[in-house]
């Protein structure tokens, strides 16, 4: 079993790290709490917003794990595109009384709790007990070195979001012709 | 630590304070230009010129109750014109006035510009839904088409501006064309741009400024005259002076964009008196110049300005686009 990673003395809240620290919290606290909203609430619009509060926090963790190009990017894409497009789509098709959940069956709760539990456990064990390798700065995050580095260093990363992109556009195309032959 | 985190306040207070007198005192110059070119006086009563009359709004409006329609939803109906005005100040941080004054020279300052503009439509989209109102609805929607279609080209252009000067960096794209007046941008031939279709991009950014800010003749959220309010039909006080003040906030960091981007930012034609006023000057006939459009133009139909984007803006600064990495490839 490995040793657990050192952990550096807790700095005192009003020095630099410990605002630093704060800042981190906050985002990692508006992002739990903008999920909570996107999956709990009752009106999909409200999910949305809930969605959009988490995109915005996982922006600033982006931001403050030093890639600021991605976190820009996550509120241009996310917020900007994805998020308006939702809601056009919710705006347009869905009705705007409450949704009635009916009530499910009494073995629901406890078995996805169990299933919750032991995904939450798992991970926390795999995170805690890996030894991560500590990452340098690959360069200076500007326009032409992430370019230069994503079609060199990391192209399968690239070509492997863009099978997952293909793969969201086929699996619109076949939603959309089932309900078309139907 | 203490010096770092005073600066980030004093940062904070000047964005605020800016944008927020900028977008009091452009009411009062949008109303006496208004007056002037349809020949009558305008706001002239309170204060020489009338140059009391933005501060006095601004207390009746705060001053004025708070009136939450029955059954609309109220956190978004509260959380929409925060949404407005909220993307506007963030934007202020990385806008370089001068070689000095700037709050924080990031280097995507261009692409976190357009990030927090592009929250904008999520706040037209949640005013117009949660209003409970069917035609804040259908106006709101309007809006956000309006401001997608118009997205596209915006930033099409602005990426040829970034191909040019290599840079995302504010700072270092108003540096590039410091040398003289011809090194701007928006001149052709000299400078580092070499691209004979500049004048064009320039023309294509400002009209695409034109219809994200929601201003005549493309202003179909609102049209004063025809529709009730647009969106915002259900605001009254604060709530409706905060979209306002988000708008002329808007106005103002699309104009600081384009003189950014092609006038050369705060660099001065003929090495005279160089400073903040350069900036401040381009940046304000610019903004006369939006209210100047506003004023004289009729307004166009919703098919012609939607057709005016997707037929013809996002083609041609396409087409730009392709022109200018040609161009680069070859010098």
């Amino acid at each position: 079993m490995n040793p657990p990673i050192p952990l550096a003395e807790a700095p005192s809240l009003f020095s630099v790290d410990g605002l630093v620290g704060l800042v981190f919290l906050i985002m990692v606290a508006i992002t739990i709490i903008g999920a909570i909203i996107a999956c709990n609430s009752e009106r999909l619009v409200r999910s949305v917003a809930g969605l959009i509060v988490c995109f915005v926090g996982v922006a600033g963790v982006y931001y403050f794990l030093n890639s600021p190009f991605v976190a820009m990017m996550q509120i241009l894409i996310y917020v900007g595109a994805v998020a308006v497009t939702i809601s056009f789509a919710i705006m347009l098709a869905a009705p705007e009384e409450k949704m009635k959940l009916g009530s499910s069956s009494p073995l629901v709760g406890p078995f996805g709790l169990g299933t919750a539990a032991l995904i939450t456990g798992g991970f926390s064990v795999l995170a805690l007990r890996t030894e991560w390798p500590v990452m340098t700065k690959i360069n200076d995050g500007s326009v032409k070195n992430i370019g230069l580095q994503l079609l060199t260093n990391f192209s399968m990363v690239f070509e492997l979001v863009s099978i997952v992109l293909l793969i969201a556009i086929i699996g619109a195309l076949v939603i959309a012709r089932v309900r078309r032959e139907s | 630590m203490s010096l770092t985190l005073l600066n980030v306040i004093i940062a904070v207070v000047i964005a605020i304070a800016f944008a927020a007198l900028n977008a009091a005192y452009l009411v009062w110059a949008e109303r006496r230009g208004a007056a002037r070119i349809q020949r009558r006086p305008g706001p002239n009563i309170n204060g020489p010129f009338g140059l009391l009359q933005p501060p006095l709004d601004g207390i009746k409006l705060m001053a004025k109750q708070l009136i939450i329609p029955g059954g609309v939803d109220k956190i978004l109906f509260i959380a929409a014109p925060v949404l407005a005005m909220f993307p506007a100040i963030m934007s202020f941080v990385t806008i370089p006035f001068s070689d000095t004054i700037v709050a924080q020279n990031m280097d995507v300052g261009v692409l976190m510009i357009f990030a927090f503009a592009s929250m904008g439509g999520m706040s037209l989209l949640f005013a117009g839904w949660s209003s409970r109102n069917k035609y804040a609805m259908m106006s709101s929607i309007r809006a956000v088409s309006q401001a997608v279609a118009y997205e596209i080209p915006m930033l099409i252009t602005t990426i040829t501006v970034v191909m040019i000067a290599g840079s995302m960096n504010l700072t270092e794209i108003v540096q590039q064309q410091s040398a003289s007046i011809l090194h701007w941008n928006i001149f052709p031939l000299l400078g580092n741009s070499h691209n004979l279709l500049m004048p064009f991009s320039f023309l294509i950014f400002f009209i695409c400024t034109l219809a994200e800010t929601n201003r005549a003749p493309f202003d179909l959220g609102e049209a004063e005259s025809e529709l009730v309010a647009g969106f915002h039909t259900e605001y009254g006080s604060m709530g409706f002076g905060l979209f306002f003040m988000g708008e002329y906030a808007n106005i103002v960091i699309g104009s600081c964009m384009t003189t950014i981007l092609f006038l050369g930012g705060w660099s001065c034609p003929f090495g005279l008196f160089p400073g903040v006023w350069w900036f401040l000057l381009k940046l304000y006939l610019l903004i006369a110049t939006f209210i100047w459009i506003r004023w004289t133009f009729p307004r166009t139909t919703i098919y012609g300005l939607l057709n005016l984007s997707w037929k013809i803006l996002i083609p041609l600064s396409l087409f730009n686009l392709l022109f200018t990495a040609g161009l680069i490839k070859v010098f």
